[in-house]
Order: C-alpha cells, then structure tokens, then sequence
C-alpha cells in the first residue's frame, strides 16, 4: 500500500476557558488519508470534527494547545509550529467553511479575493494570475465574466462555489470542507456535491467532509469517521459501517436519517446530548445515551479491528459477550 | 368524502410583495413592480392531518402560511377557517381566531426569550390572550403542555431559562408556547431543520404524536425525506404555484411532475450501495418578480417541448396517478 498522503496520529486538543478550566474538544483522534480519497467525518455538534478540521489547518485560536503529530506526505507540519505549517497551509491542503460569506471579503469583488490568493503564495502575477482565475472560476461552475461580481450578488451556492475555486487557488492535495452544503437548499446542495465529486474526479483531490448529514457522506465518500466526544468510535468504509456497524452510535445516528427507501421504517433519535468534555469522562462517553450498554462500559473502550480497515471502539465487539 | 367539513381551506391565494422603485424610479415613472410570492394557490387541511408544503427557497411556501396566519395581506383568495373567511377580517375579529392558529418557528435560538424561564415562556400566550383564569389554573396548563411535547418531567424544566435546554428542548418549549393555547391548527415552518440530526426525530415524532391526536399541522420544509415520512400530504411548490399534490405515499413512490421527480432525485439516501445518478437542475429558481411566460418550470425543465413556453397548465389528475394526487404540467396525459 502506499504511504498516505495526510497521516494525523494521536491529535489531542485542548481549549483554555476563561473560568481557568481546559476543554479536552480532541482526544487522541488517529485518521489517515490516501491521495484521491474521500473522507467523511461525521457526528453530532460538538464532537470534535470541526476542531480536528482546523488543526490540521493550523488554524485554531490563540487559546487551543494541540499534541500529536500530523503528517503530510512524511512531514510532521504540527511539530514544527507555525513556522511549518504555514508553508503548507492553502498550497496543500485548503478548507471551505459552511457560510461561504464568512470566508469571502465584502468589499472585493471574488476574482481580485483570488487573484491576491495567487499573487500571496507567488502562484502567478498580473494577467497570468487573472487567466488563472478565471479557469478557476470556469472549473467550479461559475462563468468568467462574474469575477467583477462581489459576494453579495452571487447566490448562495454561487458564494460557496466561489470560496471553493478561491480554496483551490495553490493546486492543494487536500480539500476539507466543513459542512459545505448545511445552509444551501436541496438542489444547490446537489449541485455542490456534484461539483466536489468532479473536481475530486479530475484533479485527484483527496476530500475530508465534516458534516453531521449521513446520507451526504453515504453518497459522495468511500470512508467515514465517526466522532463522538471528541475521539473516532468507528472508521471503515461506509458499506462496512451502514450495513455492519461496530458502534451503536454510529447505528443510531443512520436511524435517526429519514430516508425515502423506507418510508415505514420508524425514525429514532437519540436521547440526551453528548457528554461536557471540560471534565474527564468515566468509562465509555456513549454509554449514558446507548441502548446496548452494559457493565463493561465503565471502562472506556479503544478502538479494536473488526476487519481489515474496519476499527471500532465498543465492548460489545471483543468478544467479553460471546 | 367526508361528512367532517374541512378545518382549512385556502383557494386561489394570491400575495406579492411591492418593489420599492426608489426616488429616481418614481420620478421617471417606472412601472410598479411586485414580488410574485404566492400565485394562485389552494390547499386543505383536515383535523388529525400533517400536510407538508415542500420547495425551494423562494418558492412561496412561508408566504403562504404568513398568509394564513394573516401575517401578510393576500391580494386575492379566501382563506376558509372552520367556515370562516379571513381574508376580510380586520385585527378585532381576528383576534380570538389567532388563538387557533399557531405557528413554531425553525429556529429555537432565536423564537425564545433569553430573559424568560420556560415556566414564563409557556406562560405568556395566556397572559395575552386572557385565558387560563387564576395563576394555579394557568400552572397546571404550561404543566400539561410541556408533559404534550414530552419535557418530562416537567418540573425539572419550569425554572430554567433557554440557554440552559439543548437545541431539541428549546424547540419542544417552543411547540409547548404554542400548544398552551389549545389552536386547531399548527404552522411549523422548518420546524427540525437548525437541530442537530441526532434530535429531529425526536421533535418529529412529537409533532406526530400531537397529529394523531387530533391538530392539525401545515409543515414548511425543504427536506423531503421528513415529509415522505411524517406528513399524509404533500404539495410541491415552485415559483408561488403548487405544481404537485397528493398523498405522501404517492407522490414520493409516483411522482408525476418532472419539477418533483429531480427533487426525490437529488435526496441523499443513507444507504452507500444505493447511489443513482441525480437528476440535478441547473440554476436557482428564477425571480419571482419576472416569472417565466407557459408554465413557469420550462426554462428549467428537462423535457419541456415549445408549447410549454406558451400555455400555463392547471393542476389535474395524471392517467397513472391514483385519486386525489394532481400534477400541473402539460405534457402528462391526464384522466378523463
């Protein structure tokens, strides 16, 4: 097998809060990424996917400490602080945010935001950079002539195209997008998702999508990770976690997805919220919301192999039942 | 059909929204322009059913229940409540219907007062209306609503205030807010779509619960998947019209309009085997304030012939579809 393209190994985060108390927001999240792959990480708000997104990013804020190691192409990019992240950050590995308005500035018109995205990491000047830009824009859907437009007269999904070619100004090897298509309607959703799976097509991308949306991932990515409380419960390909789940929560959160293929099928949710994650967790952090629980829960449980490339962190897979 | 009159009763519900044409407009006198929200639309609703309006962003569906609501002022249409128009009712008369129809809003974070503990919250709509009598009367409503959407116990949710519940709790505050008044009908205007997926059903099945016992509920949502499984109706919407109409059961195993069917096409579903190719539409929905001659999905349709262009269909009962589902498009041969 060849060696992965992005490896993050035992990512740890911790958040400072005001009161003098830590978050643990990561707990030890292994995730590693081949080059053409796509990524789904999933879970409930508040697990950890969007903080494990921005610091692979080097992007958390001034109050996060971050342990671990993340390695790109070999490289360790954490060890080596900002100094070594930042040439890396954009060039090869990009991230869209959910609100493309967030990460476009008002007051420029989207083709000089990209143009200055190229002439910053030394990409291209002048009417290169402005060719440049606006093959970008062609390759994500939008016509040329818009690059006078600013952000405010493009639509929603053309918003969040336009922060995706902005994203893939440097050729990046790695896309993250964080929840991309949460606040778009159905058919501009559809229209995104499209265009993610073309540009993973064509250019090789390797995609990593957060997102809490199942049936999303289910249909544009061949892994997922499920997070919960801050740390992966189960990691495979997403045949092998929606017909043979090794975690209950990764069960429960498909049943509570209403999907159009059964429309008897009874809807569940799941009850209570995820644990606090500013105190330590005692035993397995699913268990108080787990309808399979049982006694060796109070000890928290790591993640096993169920099959090749199939990892899950439940008792009830190692065999203590049987 | 049923000897039970209807509990709702929209026909021919036209809103539109007036476009401010500025100083220089008015003084070059500009022709008055006006957003087409809602163009002719009718719908009914029965006690103990859910009917949900599904469509895109700007397809009309949160004017129509603003209208019924009489939050906006229809230009034209009746509006029939339990035999009642009110469509020419001023504020005095509307006043005691309001009790009657209630709406819950898609976002909880923003619908409760942060001030307020849910005890107050529950409580104000009595206050308002002057209902409930004496303030033991009054606790033991906001009691009996909050154990309704399945706060329980209920005690334990009394005293405290919004930031204190999760996004699923706010949102069953807010349905109890309305429910204390005891209306015949509930407006939820995407009700579950700003919570997490992992509390929908929840709220769902709340809302399903509240159905079955006899409310009626009008539900604005974009997701299909929710409406397939939870409402007995379903009406389409595009560009201010319904364009479909039926069962839910039927229109999700029969759609009929080609406007639908790219709709069903691009739901997700959970099952990673189950990938189809999605029929996706290009474009967003056009304008409302120009809405295309014909049939107003044409320039967006995928089989649209040139006809399409010239005449505007009506809704009516397509050949292979079973009774009570319509579909407005010229190119479905219809039951005769």
């Amino acid at each position: 097998m060849s060696a992965p393209l992005l490896e993050v190994a035992d990512l740890q985060v911790w958040f400072d809060l005001e009161d003098g108390g830590e978050l643990h927001a990561v707990q030890g999240v292994n995730v590693s990424l081949e080059p053409g792959e796509r990524l789904g990480l999933v879970g409930e708000s508040g697990c950890g996917k969007t903080t494990t997104a921005l610091a692979i990013m080097g992007l958390l804020p001034p109050n996060a400490s971050v342990s671990g190691s993340i390695l790109l192409d070999g490289d360790d990019i954490l060890a080596g602080g900002e100094e070594a992240m930042r040439p890396h950050r954009w060039v090869d590995i990009a991230i869209v945010f959910q609100g493309a308005m967030n990460a476009l500035n008002p007051v420029y018109t989207i083709g000089r935001q990209i143009v200055e995205a190229l002439e910053l990491h030394n990409r291209a000047n002048g009417t290169t950079a402005r060719a440049r830009t606006a093959e970008l824009l062609e390759a994500v859907g939008i016509p040329a002539g818009r690059a006078q437009r600013y952000p405010h007269e493009l639509s929603g999904g053309m918003r969040q195209r336009a922060a995706i070619a902005m994203a893939l100004a440097c050729n990046p090897k790695v896309l993250i997008a964080d929840e991309p298509t949460t606040a778009l309607d159905v058919m501009v959703q559809a229209q995104i998702l499209e265009l993610l799976d073309a540009l993973c097509r064509d250019f090789g991308l390797a995609l990593i999508l957060v997102t809490h949306d199942l049936p999303v991932v289910a249909q544009l990515c061949n892994r997922c990770a499920v997070m919960y409380a801050g740390e992966i419960v189960e990691r495979g390909p997403l045949e092998a976690i929606y017909h043979t789940p090794g975690h209950p929560y990764s069960r429960m959160l498909f049943a509570a997805s209403p999907d159009l293929a059964g429309l008897d099928d009874p809807v569940y949710s799941i009850h209570g919220a995820p644990p606090r994650l500013d105190r330590p967790i005692d035993g397995c952090p699913f268990r108080p919301r787990c309808d399979s629980a049982f006694d060796a829960c109070s000890v928290r449980p790591r993640l096993e192999q169920l099959a090749a490339d199939h990892d899950a962190a439940c008792h009830l897979n190692s065999g203590v039942l049987a | 059909m049923s000897a039970e009159p209807t509990l709702l009763e929209v026909e021919d519900l036209v809103v539109r929204y007036p476009i401010h044409r500025g100083l220089v407009g008015s003084a070059t006198r500009q022709p008055r322009r006006n957003v087409h929200a809602v163009e002719g639309v009718s719908l009914s609703l029965q006690r103990g059913e859910m009917l949900a309006l599904v469509g895109e962003s700007g397809c009309g569906k949160t004017t129509t229940a603003q209208a019924v609501l009489r939050l906006v002022d229809p230009v034209s249409g009746s509006i029939r409540f339990d035999g009642r128009n009110l469509v020419p009712l001023g504020p005095r008369e509307l006043r005691p219907l309001r009790r009657r129809i209630q709406v819950v809003y898609q976002d909880p974070y923003e619908s409760l007062d942060p001030r307020f503990r849910v005890r107050t919250a529950v409580e104000e709509p009595l206050l308002i209306h002057g209902l409930g009598g004496s303030k033991a009367d009054r606790a033991a409503r906001v009691h009996e609503a909050l154990s309704r959407v399945e706060l329980s116990p209920p005690e334990l949710f009394l005293d405290r205030y919004p930031h204190e519940l999760s996004g699923g709790q706010r949102q069953r505050v807010a349905i109890a807010a309305a429910l204390v008044l005891e209306p015949d009908v509930l407006v939820a205007d995407e009700p579950v779509s700003m919570l997490d997926v992992s509390v929908r059903a929840g709220v769902l099945n709340v809302l399903d619960g509240l159905r079955r016992d006899g409310l009626a509920i009008l539900m604005i949502t974009h997701d299909l998947s929710t409406a397939a499984r939870f409402a007995q109706r379903i009406a389409v919407m595009y560009l201010g019209r319904i364009v479909e109409e039926g069962s839910a059961a039927s229109v999700v195993r029969n759609p009929q309009h080609p406007y639908t069917k790219a709709l069903l096409s691009v739901v997700p579903r959970r099952d990673p085997r189950d990938r189809r190719r999605p029929q996706i539409l290009q474009g967003e929905t056009p304008d409302a304030v120009a809405i295309p001659t014909g049939c107003r999905f044409h320039p967006r349709c995928p089989i649209a012939e040139e006809r399409c262009a010239v005449e505007d269909p009506a809704l009516a009962r397509p050949v292979s579809a079973e009774a009570g589902h319509q579909a407005a498009c010229l190119l479905l041969p219809l039951q005769t």
